[in-house]
């Protein structure tokens, strides 16, 4: 039945674009889709192995510019006179750059600051993105700093001459990232069902009873932080593509909160939880400017929505909601064995 | 540049602007310390206290109109306000709650206080008048501002209030005691829930402080909370969490690197100093430079 | 594998353990042979769980060499010692509390499992395979342990009896050839306790080496084929049971100077 219901889900999903005529709330659930994405990678690592990286946004923008770059080509100097150019490559390549330098990254800054944990950890990971920000912002010959990386390609699927997919419109966008959005599900729920996603689990519960019977600590927080930061760089490269303009803004630190807040009210660690909380944090600002309220409101009810959050629904909506169905099914199952009961009694 | 050797003057300037600088770090270092060590809640709403001083600074010398001199101290008292209230409505509840817990809290806090500030005040930076003539102290080759000088002595003179409140008080005491051994304090009869709202409160008035202060050096916007939270966060990883000397001299420390960074390096750069020194405090010697004993994790 | 001495699985010799100016630990060698059930007894604060940790390499130790099976264990990470097959408990209670008894199991298992992340990805057959090996695995531990009706409920459900079971169950998926229990029946009732002293011939019966710290004198008189008894950080005997129980030092170590001098 489950399975049932995720096959009806994704049907619904995939029709969207068939009877939906508004590009702009399109244009939305675009922009929702890459979010969820973001944060359903950020949940492998917030959500199962329990480490909270405020640096996620850094992936995320590493690729939308690693991707953007590779598909526009590029000349730095390195140094005076060493110079590295690099032509146009086609998009595909590009996004599996993108993907694959931000799993890169992930993997150098997860040898390095799973060195220290809590607290000092999440200060390494913001200092982190902080400064990925500033080198976007200043070294302006490889980024164009605050003008912007402009006329960012689309992707263009096909083999020559025989047929061609353009990415141009927002429609084939929605599947693109609708697409890309079911891969990284299904490798997500493939690891946690796993032993590698069960020794994030069992780090997260206890280290140190984890390391006992055998779980390499730093080896699975690694792995978690490579796919993670390849998935959030997948995001990036999606963004790129879609909106094809790239500023250092991307790098900002409320985008890392956004993202956090979306695990967070959802239900971190459950498969479902950044979808549910992708989805509503995705839909709402739109929701507020239709509303017509300036986007400080928006920002404000994020910010009281996670204090509410994080006193009410501390697990999350999706644990909340499974709780409150189980306590349901239990009462409705409980009167059998009652009345069993009081048989036996007679 | 003038002088004999222009590359010495302009040091010489630079080590002044570090010094003049690192006095208000080390006031938002020292708050934030004093956060971490005492209560365990790594505040992300720091830089909106920051934020918060400076705002009060505007609206009590450039809107009512009040003497420049007398909005100091109601811009921190109002500091001081705000913190306790914050305690008591959003941590006092979560006492016991994992760091992960109050960490959300703090960043919830933090989006909700800068976007309420952008909606009074709105996005416009504001300029706040102070009662310094405008030509400069010239000091040999040296100049250095009236305002800056006054920010300079009083941000000492907080520091050094700060020294006195933490080492000769009853308060200062239960504070350390707490830090020490927060059951062993309890057991003792301090009362933990005080002493937690008085340091939330202490920690928000020296942010504050240091808002007041640099506000009218610099412009007042809504986001200046957030380079402030951030590099309050570097100085007292420099000198070590909980550490209250580490957080002074840690203050220092990045206010001369930032300085001799963006003299000698580049300009653009002077804000990352902060966040490659963590990196590099952090994978080196992660219990930052000063403090005796504190265990990671 | 040492070649000399077969039969000695566990070889500790000078073992020094300091916390600041604090000894712990001072020049302790024993070891443990191959197949027996070894006890480590003596008051608290005697090293006894600073010598578990230093073995299984949560801390450092300040001198000395652990070699098991002839490999050097100084300087290897927790989970390195455990792949060599030596596996502890804690003295706290502690196991996977978010988790179900049958989960804390599956969990346990990682060393039982050989996917590589790859392969996981790409949910290749073996994979699933695996999986299923696994579940039966985690089914037969906790019947083991006698916990097979409590598979479906949360670790954080179960009451402390059976939780200290839940974790000998966890520490047996890490398939040991040396299991080390650190006061495992501590807090449990008489009856819990001789239920696990089954449980211990049982583990015993698998070929499992077992270094025990007890304070549960009944349960390690019965059990142990020796005991080491440790006071202020040195071994102050070591023998068979009985001779355990009539050593003066023992004696005096536990009750204090006046009850030997009473007995004379």
């Amino acid at each position: 039945m489950k399975q049932g219901l995720t096959i009806a889900w994704l049907l619904f999903l995939a029709s969207v674009p068939l009877w939906l005529n508004n590009l702009y709330v399109l244009h939305v659930l675009i922009m929702a889709g890459i979010f969820i994405i973001a944060a359903m990678s950020l949940n492998l690592l917030l959500g199962y192995t329990g480490q909270l990286s405020l640096g996620h946004v850094a992936f995320f923008g590493i690729g939308a510019y690693a991707s953007s770059l590779a598909s526009l080509g590029f000349a730095v100097h390195l140094l005076p006179d060493w110079q590295v150019s690099v032509d146009p490559k086609p998009v595909w390549f590009s996004m599996l750059c993108g993907t694959l330098i931000a799993g890169l990254c992930g993997w150098a800054i997860g040898r390095l600051s799973f060195k220290v944990r809590g607290a000092y950890f999440v200060i390494v990971t913001v200092s982190f993105a902080e400064v990925i920000r500033l080198v976007a912002l200043n070294w302006v010959e490889l980024t164009q700093g605050p003008m912007a990386l402009n006329n960012i390609p689309y992707l263009r699927l096909g083999i020559p001459g025989l047929f061609e997919l353009s990415f141009l419109r927002k429609p084939a966008n929605y599947y693109l990232v609708l697409a890309v959005g079911v891969i990284c599900y299904v490798v997500i729920r493939r690891l946690v069902h796993s032993r590698a996603g069960r020794a994030m689990i069992a780090l997260r519960e206890n280290e140190p009873l984890a390391a006992s019977v055998g779980v390499d600590v730093t080896r699975y927080l690694v792995l978690a932080t490579i796919v993670s930061a390849g998935m959030a760089g997948a995001a990036g490269a999606l963004y790129a593509h879609y909106v094809r303009i790239v500023d250092p803004d991307v790098f900002l630190f409320i985008y890392t909160v956004t993202m956090v807040i979306m695990v967070v009210t959802g239900g971190k660690g459950t498969l479902a939880g950044p979808i549910v909380g992708g989805a509503i944090f995705g839909l709402l600002p739109e929701t507020l400017r239709a509303l017509e309220a300036p986007p400080e409101v928006q920002w404000v009810t994020y910010g009281v929505l996670m204090v509410l959050v994080v006193y009410f629904l501390p697990d999350g909506i999706v644990p909340a909601l499974r709780n409150w169905w189980h306590g349901r099914s239990a009462v409705a199952a409980a009167p059998a064995p009652e009345q069993a009961s009081t048989e036996a009694a007679r | 540049m003038r002088g004999k050797i222009p590359n010495m003057d302009q040091l010489l300037q630079h080590i002044l602007n570090a010094l003049i600088l690192g006095g208000t770090y080390a006031l938002l270092g020292i708050g934030l310390t004093l956060i971490f060590g005492i209560m365990r809640v790594v505040n992300f709403a720091h830089g909106e206290l920051y934020a918060f001083g400076a705002y009060m600074m505007y609206l009590w010398v450039m809107v009512l109109g009040a003497n420049f001199y007398l909005a100091l101290p109601l811009a921190v008292l109002l500091g001081v306000m705000l913190g306790a209230a914050m305690e008591l409505v959003l941590l006092r509840r979560l006492r016991g709650a994992d760091i992960d817990t109050t960490m959300l809290v703090m960043i919830g806090a933090w989006i909700t206080l800068q976007n309420v500030e952008q909606m009074t005040w709105s996005g416009v930076a504001k300029s706040i008048n102070t009662p310094f003539p405008s030509s400069p102290l010239v000091l040999g080759s040296v100049s250095l501002s009236w305002n800056r000088l006054f920010v300079f002595v009083v941000a000492l003179a907080l520091i050094g209030a700060t020294y006195a409140v933490i080492n000769r008080t009853k308060l200062g005491k239960a504070m350390r005691a707490t830090f020490q051994d927060r059951d062993t304090a309890a057991l003792m009869g301090v009362d933990i829930n005080w002493i937690h709202t008085a340091t939330f409160a202490l920690g928000s008035g020296l942010a504050a402080a240091a808002g007041a202060l640099l506000g009218p050096v610099f412009v007042v916007v809504p986001t200046m909370g957030d380079l402030a939270s951030l590099k309050a966060f570097a100085i007292v990883i420099l000198g070590g969490l909980g550490s209250i000397p580490g957080a002074t001299i840690g203050g220092f420390i990045l206010a001369f690197m930032e300085e001799l960074g963006a003299g000698y390096v580049s300009s653009g750069y002077r804000d990352a100093m902060g966040f490659l020194l963590i990196i590099v405090i952090l994978l080196v010697k992660p219990t930052g430079l000063f403090a005796q004993k504190e265990r990671i994790g | 594998m040492s070649t000399s001495q077969p039969d000695r699985e566990l070889v500790v010799d000078g073992l020094s353990i300091r916390f600041g100016g604090l000894t712990a630990v001072e020049s302790m060698s024993f070891h443990v042979a191959k197949g027996e059930i070894l006890s480590l007894i003596g008051p608290n604060g005697a090293g006894k769980t600073s010598a578990f940790n230093a073995i299984t390499g949560y801390i450092e130790p300040n001198g000395g060499t652990i070699a098991y099976r002839g490999i050097r264990l100084n300087g290897l990470k927790p989970s390195q010692i455990a792949a060599h097959g030596v596996v502890r408990t804690f003295q706290k209670t502690s196991v996977f509390m978010g988790q179900t008894a049958f989960d804390n199991v599956l969990l346990g298992l990682h060393l039982a499992s050989r996917q590589r992340p790859l392969a996981i990805i790409f949910a290749l057959p073996s994979v699933a395979r695996e999986e299923k090996e696994l579940a039966e695995e985690a089914r037969r531990i906790l019947a083991f342990v006698g916990l097979e009706a409590r598979g479906a409920l949360l670790a954080s459900s179960l009451p402390y009896g059976e939780l200290r079971l839940l974790e000998v169950a966890i520490a047996l998926a890490a398939k040991p050839r040396l299991l080390l229990l650190d006061e495992p029946v501590s807090g449990m009732n008489p009856s819990e306790t001789a239920s696990f002293m089954q449980i211990l011939a049982r583990i015993r019966a698998l070929d499992i080496t077992v270094l025990l710290v007890e304070h549960d004198m009944k349960m390690v008189m019965g059990v142990s084929d020796r005991v080491i008894c440790l006071n202020q950080g040195r071994i102050i005997a070591d023998g068979p049971p009985a001779a355990i129980q009539s050593d003066r030092e023992v004696i005096r170590a536990y009750l204090g100077e006046r009850y030997t001098r009473a007995q004379d």
